[in-house]
């Protein structure tokens, strides 16, 4: 790393200036008392389309004091999860059966590339009609988005299995079932895992896309009814919500990711005697 | 003579290219081989020769164009369960954890768990590495990792052992090291073994027999050599042996002729 001559604690003191930084521009910038209106003849015409950071606070202060975005967090929280789970089972099940199966991988291969293609978020209006309002369809659309991610990586995965290993394997005397268990799924896994963060990513990305588009609960809801009366502050609280909340799985994923991929080396790992 | 415990017969191996069914690649020819019960052969041959070829056939993992493996006078249909195979590169799961690793075989068998555990922790304690059993294969050293593809392999308790250079990739101590724990193991406990190798000195301070191959393509062995060097051996001290130097000189200038040739044909590439 370059930063290696900057202390941890350093780092992270300048990583926090640098945000409260942003904020205090935005403040002084959009505030209209303290600067004379540069741009906008109207001075409060600065607040109206950027917001102001201030009130965004204020409104997620009464979000979480209030206790009125639990149960929508909680909602997109529940989407993700099941879009997660089961795009990542159906990629896992498919990618194993693709790379294993000669005949079907080569029979499939055009219509994949072509579903891959295809910018599946236009699908949503489709699930939405298909799915209803609720909680499936937000599901349906995360389940498109995770699932070639993981697919593709276990393909790779099961393709890219050490044929020295697998040969070992077989002089051991693993039947073919033995080794779809004990080695081509623990390889997939550890690609599996390589994208998990990509894949989790994709599945809050579905969720929130999914209720943006037509919904009764969850974040990206709330942020549509903010939008729809040009309530500024109440997107950019929104906004913020989603992101710290994005953050948050993502280190949940890494916290995972350490406890399960023990056996693959990181990188500056030395012996431990 | 009584049964061997593998024979190899007539064995031709021809790889045609996936591209283009014209190209064709022979890289072993009509080569006979066989190995006593409890016989330690070292096969040699200059680098690229064909020689891994040979041993997969043995293994049963690749099947020969032409001619049959025998194995205890059995035709050999599938991989070779009679066999343990100790590969040249790393062939550990890196998902599983040492005693994992040298577990596996007894799973797969579907033996009792407890037994199992209780013989791999033994078997990891044979090879030197008691206490070594959380480690990851990324988290051993080269010499470790062979050791533990040595249990891994000998706890099936495998009556004939096939070695593709084992030992190739080790630094010239941990190789002698490696060399002088497998001749104990293997005295201990007689099989029958085909151990491949590049290295002329290997292959003599090892083995009963020396079967020399002619260099790629077309292998097939031009000299079989009876090595009468007295067991136990060091194969640090059965070096300064001077029957072990004559052996040498001798294979040697059986050998040299090949080696130019393989050389010559690798530079040519």
């Amino acid at each position: 790393m370059p930063s290696s001559n900057v202390s941890k604690t350093t780092l992270r003191f300048w990583q926090l200036a640098l945000l409260a930084g942003v904020f205090v521009f935005w403040h002084v910038a959009t505030s209209p008392t303290l600067l004379p209106p540069l741009y906008f003849g109207d001075p409060n015409r600065a607040a109206f389309i950027f917001g102001e950071p201030l009130k965004v606070l204020a409104r997620i202060w009464d979000w979480f004091a209030g206790g009125d975005i639990y149960r929508h967090l909680w909602v997109t929280l529940v989407e993700t999860v099941l879009a997660f789970a089961i795009g990542t089972v159906l990629g896992l099940a498919v990618g194993l059966w693709l790379a294993l199966s000669p005949f079907a991988s080569a029979l499939l291969d055009p219509y994949i590339k072509a579903a891959n293609s295809m910018p599946r978020v236009i699908l949503a209006p489709i699930f939405a009609v298909w799915f209803g309002l609720g909680i499936a369809s937000k599901v349906a659309l995360g389940i498109t988005l995770v699932f070639f991610i993981v697919f593709f990586n276990v393909y790779q995965g099961v393709r890219e299995v050490s044929p020295v290993v697998l040969a070992n394997a077989k002089m051991l005397g693993a039947s073919p079932r033995q080794l779809l268990r004990f080695v081509y799924v623990p390889s997939a896994t550890s690609w599996v895992f390589a994208s998990l963060h990509n894949s989790v990513g994709l599945a809050f990305v579905g969720a929130v896309v999914g209720e943006y588009l037509g919904s009764a609960e969850g974040v990206g809801y709330l942020i549509l009814q903010a939008e729809g009366v040009l309530d500024i502050n109440t997107v950019f609280a929104g906004i913020l919500v989603l992101t710290a909340f994005a953050l948050a799985l993502d280190g949940m994923v890494s916290v995972i990711e350490r406890r399960l991929m023990v056996w693959q080396p990181r990188s500056g790992e030395t012996e431990r005697i | 003579m009584s049964t061997p415990a593998l024979a190899l017969e007539s064995i031709t191996c021809t790889f045609v290219s996936r591209d283009d069914p014209a190209q064709r690649y022979t890289a072993v020819r009509d080569t006979t081989l066989t190995v006593a019960p409890g016989e330690f052969v070292s096969v040699v041959g200059p680098t690229g020769c064909g020689k891994s070829t040979l041993l997969n056939v043995a293994a049963g993992l690749l099947e020969p164009s032409a001619g049959r493996v025998r194995v205890f006078g059995e035709p050999l249909a599938g991989v070779n369960a009679r066999a343990g195979y100790l590969f040249q590169s790393d062939a550990l799961m890196p998902w599983r954890d040492a005693l994992g690793n040298v577990s596996a075989g007894l799973e797969f068998r579907g033996s009792d768990k407890k037994q199992t555990l209780e013989k791999a922790q033994d078997w990891l304690r044979r090879v030197g590495l008691a206490g070594f059993g959380d480690r990851y294969p990324h988290q051993l050293s080269g010499g470790m990792k062979k050791r533990v593809a040595l249990a891994q392999t000998l706890i099936l308790d495998p009556e004939i052992l096939l070695m593709d250079e084992p030992f190739s990739a080790l630094d010239i101590q941990t190789r002698q090291l490696m060399e002088n724990e497998l001749l104990e193991l293997w005295s201990a406990n007689r099989k029958s073994v085909v151990f491949i190798t590049h290295d002329l000195e290997e292959a003599i301070a090892l083995a009963d027999r020396v079967v020399v191959l002619s260099a790629g393509p077309e292998t097939r062995p031009i000299g079989e050599y009876r090595v009468d060097l007295p067991r136990p051996r060091d194969v640090a001290e059965v070096r300064l042996a001077p029957r072990y130097l004559e052996l040498h000189a001798e294979i040697w200038h059986a050998m040299k002729a090949e080696v130019l040739k393989g050389y010559a044909q690798q530079q040519r590439k």
